[in-house]
C-alpha cells in the first residue's frame, strides 16, 4: 500500500500547478447559469486553453492517476469545470475512439478536443431513465438515412449542442437490450425541437428534445446496427471511474468553508453542529481514500474501473446530500434565501441520489454483481 | 501511487487468517463464550510465535520489522475471527514490556474509564486503584470500571478501527451467506430486494471504511486516525445490526453467533474516548 507518486507524476501535477496560477486569472468573468450561449463559449474557450497548453486530452490518454492529479489540482486552483464539454470530452468522445472507425474518429474527436464542438446526451427518455433498455425512440432505414422518430429528456446542453450521442431502436422486435443503436446525430438537422426544462432549483439545466422524422446519415453510426448497448456500455464504465473525483476536493473545500462561517457567526460553538462538521470531514477524507484506491485499481487494470464505481457514487451521492443540510444549520435562517451562497448547491445535490442510475439501482447492481445474490424481480 | 495491498501483504493477510482459522476456530470460539473471563494462553503464545506482538519490531530486537499496514491487515483478520483478548494492549507493550512480544505475558492498558481483561492479564498499564468489575455486555471481554480517565493512543484507536473493519466484513458475508440459502415464500431471500439493499449497504459501509482504515495505516496522520475509526465503527456496528436484521428471528438467539459481532463491535466503539472525540478532533483540524 503505497500513497506516494511517482516523480513523473510530482513533476506533471507541478508544471500543471503552475500553469494554472498563470492563466486563470486572465480568464474572463463566469457567465451566470441561465446564459447557455455565454456558458457554451466560456467553456469552450477553457478547453481551448487546456488543448494549447496540450492537456486537452488528459480524459482520454492519461493514465488513471495522471488524471486524478488533473483533477484534484485544477478544482484546488478553482480552475472552470469541464461544463458543456462533459458529453463530448467524457461520454461521446471515448466512445467513438474506441468504437469508431478510423475516418469518424477525424471527424469528431478533433474538434471536441480544439474546444470547437459541443455535445449532448440523448439517452434517457420520459418511459427510459434508469431503464434505459427501454427506450423507444424509433429509427427506420431510408436509403443511406435512418428515419429517426421519438423524444429524449434530461438532456443537458441541448440548447447549445452541435452534436448527440443518440441511442435509437432500430429493431422493435429483438430484445431490450439488443436493436438499440448508436447514431451521431447533428442537432441543426431539420424535425429537432428542443424545449428546455426548469428544474426544482429554479434553472433549465436541461431540456426536452422531440424528433420528428429526423435524418441521420447512416455513416453517422457508431458500432454495428443493433449493437449499441454494448458500445454505451463500454463509456458508462469508463465515465464512473473519476466522474466526481473533483467533486470530492470540492466537497472538502466547501467544508472549510463551513467551519470558518460557522466560526464567524457563533454556530461553532454548538457541540452538535461542530461534531457534525467533524463527522463530514472523516466522510469526505474516507471518500477521496476510496477515489485513490478506486484509480489504482483502475490502473493494475489497464485502465478499467471496476466495481469500486457503485460503491463510490452510492456513497459520495448521500454524502453530498448531507454537507449541504448541514451548510443549511451553519446558515440558520439564511438558509433559505437564494442569494446566499451554498443554498443552490444544496437544491442541485438533490439529483445526485437518482442520475446516472438511482441509488436503488445502484445498490441493486451491488447486490446482484459484487456480492453475488440471486437476481430479483 | 499503488494503493492496494502488495503480494507480500496479501500473503500475510492470508497467512494470518489460515491461522486463525485453524487455532480460533467457530468450535473455540464457542468454547470461550461458555468459559468467560478464562484467557487461552496457549492461543496467546501461539499467536506470540506467529509474530502477532512483535509484528513492528525491528528483527535485530527479535521483531518481524514490518510496519502500521501490516500491523492493520494483522487486527483486521483478528476481528473477522472474533479473537478474544487484549490484543492492541499487548500489541503495544511489545519491546517496551518483557515477554509481551513473544505472547508470554498477557499485558492489558486503561482506556478512557475502562479495562478490559484485568484479572487476566500479567501486566496492566495505567492507574487502576478504585477498579470496579462490570457484568460485561460483551461474553468474550471481561470489563472493570476506573475512576480518573486516560487519554487516547492514536495507534490504539487504529489498531481498533482495524478490528471493526474485520468485524464489518465478517458480518457482510454472513448476512450475504445467509440470504443465498435462506428460503421463505419459496425462494432464497436474498431475491428480495428490502434484503438486497441491506447487504448493499453492508459491503458499501465496509469499502469505505477500508480504504480509509489502511490509509490512516499508510500516513499515521491523527486526522485520518480519527476518520478512520469513524467509518470503521459505523461499518462494524450497523453492519452487525443489519446483517442480526438480515438471519431474522435466528439473529435473536444466543446459538447464532451475530450478538457476538454486535456486541463487540460497541465494546470497541467506546474505546479511546468514543466517536466524540474523534469528530473534535476532525473538527478542529477543519479549523485549523
Amino acid at each position: 500500500m503505497d500513497l506516494s507518486y511517482t516523480a513523473a507524476e510530482e513533476d506533471f501535477r507541478a508544471r500543471l500547478r503552475e500553469w494554472l496560477a498563470k492563466v486563470l486569472p486572465t480568464l474572463p468573468d463566469r457567465p451566470s447559469p441561465d446564459d447557455w450561449p455565454g456558458r457554451r463559449a466560456y467553456d469552450l474557450g477553457w478547453q481551448r486553453m487546456l488543448h494549447d497548453a496540450g492537456y486537452a486530452d488528459v480524459h482520454w490518454d492519461a493514465s488513471p492517476t495522471t488524471r486524478l492529479i488533473f483533477l484534484e489540482e485544477t478544482e484546488r486552483a478553482g480552475a472552470p469545470y469541464v461544463g458543456a464539454n462533459f458529453v463530448g470530452l467524457l461520454h461521446a468522445g471515448p466512445t467513438i475512439a474506441a468504437e469508431g472507425t478510423a475516418e469518424q474518429r477525424a471527424r469528431w474527436l478533433p474538434p471536441v478536443l480544439r474546444g470547437e464542438e459541443v455535445w449532448c446526451q440523448g439517452f434517457s427518455e420520459p418511459d427510459a431513465g434508469s431503464d434505459l433498455a427501454a427506450l423507444r425512440t424509433r429509427a427506420r432505414r431510408d436509403g443511406d438515412d435512418y428515419v429517426v422518430s421519438g423524444s429524449k429528456i434530461w438532456t443537458s446542453h441541448a440548447e447549445v449542442a452541435d452534436w448527440c450521442e443518440l441511442l435509437v431502436r432500430t429493431d422493435p422486435d429483438a430484445p431490450r437490450h439488443r436493436g438499440i443503436t448508436w447514431l451521431a446525430m447533428p442537432m441543426d438537422a431539420p424535425g429537432i425541437t428542443v424545449r428546455p426544462l426548469r428544474t426544482l432549483a429554479g434553472s433549465a439545466e436541461f431540456a426536452e428534445v422531440f424528433l420528428d422524422e429526423v435524418r441521420v446519415p447512416v455513416a453517422n453510426r457508431v458500432g454495428a446496427e443493433n449493437d449499441g448497448w454494448r458500445v454505451t456500455m463500454v463509456t458508462l464504465s469508463f465515465e464512473r471511474g473519476t466522474a466526481f473525483v473533483g467533486e470530492v476536493v470540492a466537497c472538502r473545500r466547501v467544508l472549510r468553508e463551513l467551519a470558518r462561517a460557522a466560526r464567524e457567526n457563533g454556530r461553532w460553538d454548538d457541540p452538535v453542529l461542530r461534531r457534525r462538521l467533524g463527522r463530514l470531514e472523516g466522510e469526505f477524507r474516507a471518500l477521496w481514500r476510496l477515489t485513490q484506491w478506486n484509480v489504482s485499481v483502475a490502473e493494475a487494470g489497464g485502465g478499467v474501473p471496476g466495481t469500486g464505481a457503485s460503491v463510490f457514487k452510492l456513497r459520495y451521492s448521500h454524502a453530498r446530500q448531507e454537507l449541504y443540510d448541514a451548510a443549511a444549520d451553519v446558515l440558520g435562517p439564511d438558509c433559505l434565501d437564494l442569494d446566499r451562497p451554498w443554498v443552490l448547491d444544496r437544491l442541485s445535490s438533490l439529483s445526485y441520489t437518482i442520475a446516472a442510475g438511482t441509488s436503488q439501482i445502484q445498490r441493486t447492481i451491488v447486490a446482484e454483481r459484487v456480492l453475488g445474490l440471486p437476481r430479483g424481480r | 501511487m499503488r494503493f492496494q495491498l502488495s503480494e507480500d501483504q496479501q500473503a500475510l493477510q492470508a497467512g494470518v487468517r489460515r491461522l486463525l482459522d485453524r487455532r480460533f476456530d467457530r468450535e473455540a470460539l464457542r468454547a470461550a463464550v461458555g468459559a468467560p473471563g478464562r484467557l487461552d494462553r496457549a492461543l496467546w503464545r501461539s499467536l506470540g510465535e506467529a509474530g502477532f506482538f512483535a509484528l513492528r519490531l525491528p528483527e535485530p530486537d527479535g521483531g518481524v520489522g514490518l510496519g502500521l499496514p501490516e500491523a492493520a491487515l494483522l487486527f483486521e483478520e483478528a476481528g473477522r475471527a472474533l479473537l478474544p483478548g487484549p490484543l492492541v494492549a499487548t500489541h503495544l507493550a511489545a519491546g517496551r514490556v518483557p515477554g509481551a512480544a513473544t505472547g508470554e505475558t498477557v499485558v492489558t492498558a486503561v482506556d478512557g474509564q475502562l479495562v478490559e481483561w484485568l484479572e487476566a492479564a500479567d501486566v496492566v498499564l495505567g492507574e487502576t486503584v478504585g477498579a470496579v468489575a462490570m457484568r460485561s455486555v460483551d461474553p468474550l471481554t471481561p470489563l472493570h470500571r476506573v475512576p480518573g480517565t486516560t487519554p487516547a493512543d492514536p495507534l490504539a484507536v487504529l489498531l481498533t478501527a482495524a478490528e471493526q473493519l474485520g468485524t464489518a466484513a465478517r458480518v457482510c458475508e454472513l448476512a450475504v451467506q445467509h440470504a443465498r440459502t435462506r428460503e421463505q415464500f419459496g425462494r432464497p431471500i436474498g431475491t428480495f430486494q428490502a434484503v438486497q439493499h441491506l447487504c448493499a449497504d453492508l459491503l458499501v459501509r465496509t469499502e469505505i471504511a477500508r480504504t480509509a482504515v489502511y490509509a490512516a495505516a499508510v500516513t499515521a496522520d491523527g486526522a485520518d486516525i480519527a476518520a478512520a475509526r469513524l467509518l470503521a465503527d459505523e461499518a462494524a456496528v450497523r453492519g452487525a445490526r443489519d446483517c442480526l436484521q438480515v438471519h431474522g428471528g435466528m439473529g435473536f438467539t444466543w446459538e447464532a453467533d451475530v450478538h457476538l459481532h454486535l456486541k463487540r463491535a460497541w465494546l470497541r466503539a467506546a474505546r479511546g474516548g468514543g466517536g466524540t472525540q474523534s469528530e473534535e478532533l476532525l473538527a478542529a483540524r477543519l479549523a485549523a
